[in-house]
């Protein structure tokens, strides 16, 4: 497997400003804070973390759609942080994004044919009309709509199907990554489920490189290879799913897994580890580790000396000086059969 | 369960808002009950009526020119039936709410203490320092560091999770009996929302009162509820302990909701098998179980006839409204259980497979 994406020390910090003529620069939040991962062709890299961690700022600085404030972003072997003009263009083909908010994301006012065209306008693809038409309903095909609905308005589609339009417009120019920020959250259980499908079979059939953003750990650890966990713009773990799940070594992960509720009533009652408290500002994080406030394993160490990540007999790379150790593991995941 | 009368019981309960395109039946003929110190979890998805049927219950759905029929009984007296006055006697004071979201719901000019204060104020003789004491004590006791210092703060000075915990302060403040919650945890994170379901936990366990808890994520109910109604259409179509729920769960919408979810200890491999179709319109609901468009076990005759709520053999406090035979469904559930999928069901119990909508 060769890699697609290498982003190394990945920093965006948001300026807090005061003043309405002069602008003094007061403050910054923090909201990617030094983050290196790759991203391996084909596979589906997952991001999770609570709000405010920064998962949705990482995916749009890969994107491009912001300007990051330092560090440096490769897209097949291409330095793309500061790219601009035509050539951003020519790079932001290959990557499409999907939203979390089906309802805001489709312009009401176009028909779903147009939409869904719209990729073809701006990269002048398929210029002819006939062809145009036909690639679009080809592609609504795909992902399962009826082709006749063509000239249909967004309004006249219920949540699930909507978000089938803004997949089929994401697929449209053949991207090679396809970010997905949120986007199954704003919709009904049961449909869900059909849109979880749906990406997973385009991925198997197009061979697609996918990064999966989301705070449900459950519908996550369902749709990725390797998962990524944030908290307040640092990666804190990262590795395959498998291991991540199986043996948390953060004590942040292994809190945020103890924390999802498990549809079973027998389990009613089991000790969970809470966290206490909020998220700290990412205007002005913890020092060090930024997780020690919070940390039920927290030492004088943690607030000094921060830990980068190492790699981990268990298969994920943590950034913790104390990880959490097999009789530590908060109890999930260990339903008996039957 | 309890063989003591109920504090809450709701009967044949229907709400109907007539709109320009006709008559929409948000809620269509529901009966439940809830017992003192328990917890029932009403489980279902957008517009199934789930909450619908408890702005009902506090008289919420009147301003919107709602038709409703049927009986809402609490203590003797039927709140379908009461004055404005008299029911605002009775909302917030012995039957409070909880809200999905804490920040449309709390006033963002007036300091949380002041609301906190109205509260009180609004159903107990006591003096404003008192009423301010209340208020504090209050704020402790769903968690809030230095309640003192915080009840002078506007909402916006709160996090998500304090904000929720403030709603749950102002819904206690005169020791309610009825606790109704209306996906209290789905604007919050997990860790959050874990602290916040443990918050529930303990105050019912010191309060006493029985909790209504409205929810999508049948993990919540899971966590909380003792008893679980699962809507679909405005109806109910299934209910039953939590146990059983989910461990024998009869109807073939909870089947599709609890095969529709990843799990966290699930085999990564097994493909997610969807409900089919979308959630079908109040104004002209289908014929017959409402469920049946979507069905893949729906038989023709399941068109035409309206299933009512039947005890399960065997499970006197489980009631399905479903139209195929106990056994059909137990054998289905079995397969399915084991993974397979609903045509594959289908074939090896003998039914044979309908065309779906």
């Amino acid at each position: 497997m060769s890699t697609l994406v290498e982003v190394r020390d990945l920093v965006k910090h948001f300026p807090i400003t005061r003043g309405i003529v002069i602008q003094r620069k007061v403050g910054a939040v923090q909201a990617v804070d030094g983050v290196s991962f790759d991203i391996e062709q084909g596979e589906t890299l997952g991001i999770v973390g609570e709000t405010g961690c920064g998962k949705s700022t990482t995916a749009r600085l890969i994107m491009r759609l912001l300007a990051p404030s330092s560090g440096s972003i490769r897209f097949e072997g291409q330095d793309i942080t500061d790219l601009k003009g035509a050539r951003l263009k020519a790079v932001r083909r290959e990557m499409q994004m999907i939203f979390q908010d089906p309802y805001s994301s489709l312009n009401p006012r176009k028909t779903i044919g147009s939409i869904i065209g719209e990729p073809f306008v701006i990269h002048g693809l398929e210029q002819g009309k006939g062809e145009r038409r036909k690639a679009v309903q080809a592609l609504m095909e795909t992902v399962g709509l009826n082709p006749e609905h063509y000239n249909r308005y967004p309004h006249e589609f219920s949540g699930g199907q909507r978000q089938r339009i803004g997949v089929a417009r994401a697929l449209a120019l053949k991207p090679k990554l396809l970010i997905a920020d949120e986007p199954v959250s704003a919709l009904d259980v049961s449909i869900q489920a059909q849109v979880l499908n749906l990406l997973r079979d385009l991925q198997r059939e197009f061979g697609l490189t996918v990064v999966f953003i989301a705070h449900d750990l459950s519908v996550v650890r369902h749709m990725c290879d390797r998962v990524a966990v944030m908290y307040l713009g640092k990666i804190v773990e990262i590795g395959p799913g498998d291991a991540l799940y199986s043996f948390p070594r953060h004590p942040y992960t292994g809190a945020l897994l103890s924390a999802v509720p498990v549809v079973d009533p027998s389990r009613h009652g089991v000790a969970r580890k809470l966290l206490s408290g909020d998220v700290p500002s990412p205007a002005n994080p913890p020092s060090a580790c930024r997780f020690h406030t919070r940390c039920p394993k927290a030492q004088e160490r943690c607030s000094i000396d921060e830990p980068l990540l190492e790699e981990q007999d268990s298969g994920t790379r943590v950034a913790c000086h104390y990880p959490l150790t097999r009789e530590e593991i908060p109890p999930i995941g260990v339903r008996s059969s039957g | 369960m309890s063989a003591a009368e109920p504090l809450l019981r709701v009967e044949d309960l229907r709400v109907e808002f007539p709109t320009e395109d006709g008559v929409v039946h948000a809620v269509d003929g529901i009966t439940y009950e809830v017992h003192r110190g328990r917890t029932l979890g009403i489980v279902g998805e957008s517009g199934s009526g789930k909450t619908v049927s408890s702005l009902t219950t506090l008289g919420l759905t009147r301003g919107q020119g709602a038709r409703v029929s049927g009986r809402i009984m609490f203590e003797g007296r039927n709140l379908v039936e009461l004055s404005e006055r008299e029911l605002r006697g009775i909302r917030g004071n012995e039957i409070a709410m909880v809200f999905q979201d804490p920040l449309s719901s709390l006033h963002p000019f007036f300091k949380v203490g002041a609301q906190l204060i109205e509260a009180v104020l609004a159903h107990q003789s006591v003096s404003k320092s008192k009423a301010r004491e209340r208020a504090i004590e209050l704020l402790g006791l769903v968690g809030i560091p230095d309640p003192a210092r915080r009840v002078d703060e506007f909402p916006h000075e709160f996090s998500g999770g304090m904000r929720q915990r403030a709603m749950i302060a102002m819904a206690l403040a005169n020791e309610p009996k009825v606790l109704i919650a209306d996906e209290p945890t789905t604007a919050l994170d997990v860790t959050v929302q874990a602290q916040i379901l443990a918050l529930m936990e303990r105050l019912q366990k010191e309060l006493g009162m029985a909790i209504v808890i409205i929810t999508h994520d049948l993990g919540v109910v899971a966590e909380l509820a003792d008893d679980i109604a699962v809507m679909y259409a405005g109806r109910i179509v299934e209910t039953s302990s939590a146990e059983l729920l989910f461990s024998q769960p009869q109807h073939p919408y909870t089947w599709g909701l609890l095969k529709s979810i990843p799990t966290l200890d699930g085999s990564r491999d097994e493909a997610l098998v969807p409900i089919s179709g979308s959630p079908p319109s109040l104004i002209k609901p289908p014929s017959g179980c409402h469920f049946h468009p979507r069905c893949p076990y729906a038989q023709p005759d399941h068109a035409r006839i309206d299933p009512q709520l039947e005890p399960v053999a065997g499970e006197p406090s489980h009631h399905v409204a479903c139209l195929l035979e106990g056994d059909v469904r137990r054998r289905l559930w079995g397969e399915l259980r084991a993974g397979r999928l609903p045509a594959e069901a289908l074939a090896s119990v003998g039914l044979p497979a309908q065309e779906q909508a």
